[in-house]
């Protein structure tokens, strides 16, 4: 009986790694189309879907690029990585990836692989979650990057077809799922106060940068924060929520 | 520097960070307080690149047809549509609203 349980877990994660492959890949094709909206080229835009492989770091690097902003761009897409250190650390001790595949694992360590591990109860089925999501989306990131970027290139002007639009909301979406705690609205509604109010008076990126800090501020000493909380870590990506119900 | 060095150095650094996340001793980050404050530094940077996106223009702020996108895409994920749905329903509001409203 054991065995079959076991075998079912794997099954089950293999699943649930399937699907949220299919849904987060889907948005490499926007992330595509927006990276030649903003200016960078085809290989520039490969470049980021297959070295730097982080959603949310390659949608910053992008929207800040586009404004004009030049290292800025650099250390926004740095500072959202973070939490991918963190992902690591947890990940290390879930997946025990042999020395040789380490690399890999660190490469493939994003918000949905290391939600959809954490998600399962058992170490194999952690295991199987993990890579199928994380190797999964890797291709099919890239798969519809490439689309997205020649898809880009024949639109031309991207106002026109509302790209700027598109652009502000992905980053909705990628903050959306992180909106549940009283804690973290209130962060999110100070720092885009912030950032907008800044944007008339610093250079193009910094607003961001600056805006950041109440995050920081307020993570360091807990204001309007819940007394107790889970030290576990909560990959709230987009397809957290998916993984949740599938 | 160019945009390739950015490119290049923006996609070392945060491939970098996840190698250092298998690096690190884990009890570095055990407990709540880095672990609160990593997290509220995500939404504080997300939610200041939704500001600036929705508002950034050539001279500071420039009110458009992004703001009404963005409220639509807002919508779509309170009830939970799919990202790339939310993502397409704003691009297509911003579209229609300057070709038939005429809005910037």
């Amino acid at each position: 009986m054991h065995r079959t349980a076991t075998t079912d877990a794997v099954r089950r994660a293999t699943r649930e790694g399937v699907g949220v492959v299919v849904a987060t890949s889907a948005y490499g094709l926007s992330f595509g189309a927006l990276s030649i909206a903003s200016g960078l080229d085809l290989w520039q835009t490969m470049a980021l879907s297959l070295l730097m492989f982080s959603g949310g770091s390659q949608f910053a690097f992008i929207g800040v690029i586009a404004s004009g902003g030049g290292i800025a761009g650099v250390a926004s897409a740095a500072m959202l990585g973070l939490r991918n250190a963190l992902y690591g650390m947890s990940m290390r001790r879930v997946v025990a990836p042999a020395p040789a595949l380490l690399p890999l694992a660190a490469h493939v360590t994003i918000d949905e692989s290391t939600a959809v591990a954490l998600a399962q109860d058992e170490p194999r089925a952690q295991r199987a979650g993990f890579w199928v999501t994380g190797i999964g989306i890797y291709l099919g990131w890239n798969v519809a990057t490439l689309a997205g970027a020649l898809l880009g290139d024949l639109l031309g002007d991207p106002r026109q077809w509302g790209l700027d639009a598109a652009a502000a909301a992905a980053f909705v979406g990628l903050l959306w799922p992180r909106l549940r705690a009283r804690q973290a609205v209130a962060v999110a509604a100070a720092s885009a106060v912030v950032a907008a109010s800044l944007l008339p008076v610093l250079p193009a990126g910094m607003p961001v940068i600056v805006a950041a800090l109440v995050g920081v501020v307020v993570g360091l000493t807990n204001w309007l924060g819940p007394r107790h909380e889970s030290a576990l870590p909560d990959p709230g990506g987009p397809d957290h929520r998916q993984g949740d119900h599938a | 520097m160019t945009v390739w060095h950015l490119v290049l150095l923006a996609a070392i650094a945060v491939l970098g960070i996840k190698l250092l996340g298998y690096a690190v001793p884990p009890r570095l980050f055990d407990s709540p307080r880095p672990r609160r404050t990593l997290e509220l530094l995500t939404v504080s940077l997300l939610a200041g690149l939704v500001a600036v996106q929705t508002l950034g223009g050539a001279d500071g702020i420039a009110l458009d047809a992004r703001i009404p996108a963005v409220a639509v895409a807002a919508g779509l994920f309170a009830v939970r549509a799919p990202f790339i749905v939310a993502v397409a329903a704003a691009a297509a509001t911003a579209a229609l609203l300057r070709a038939l409203a005429g809005l910037a």
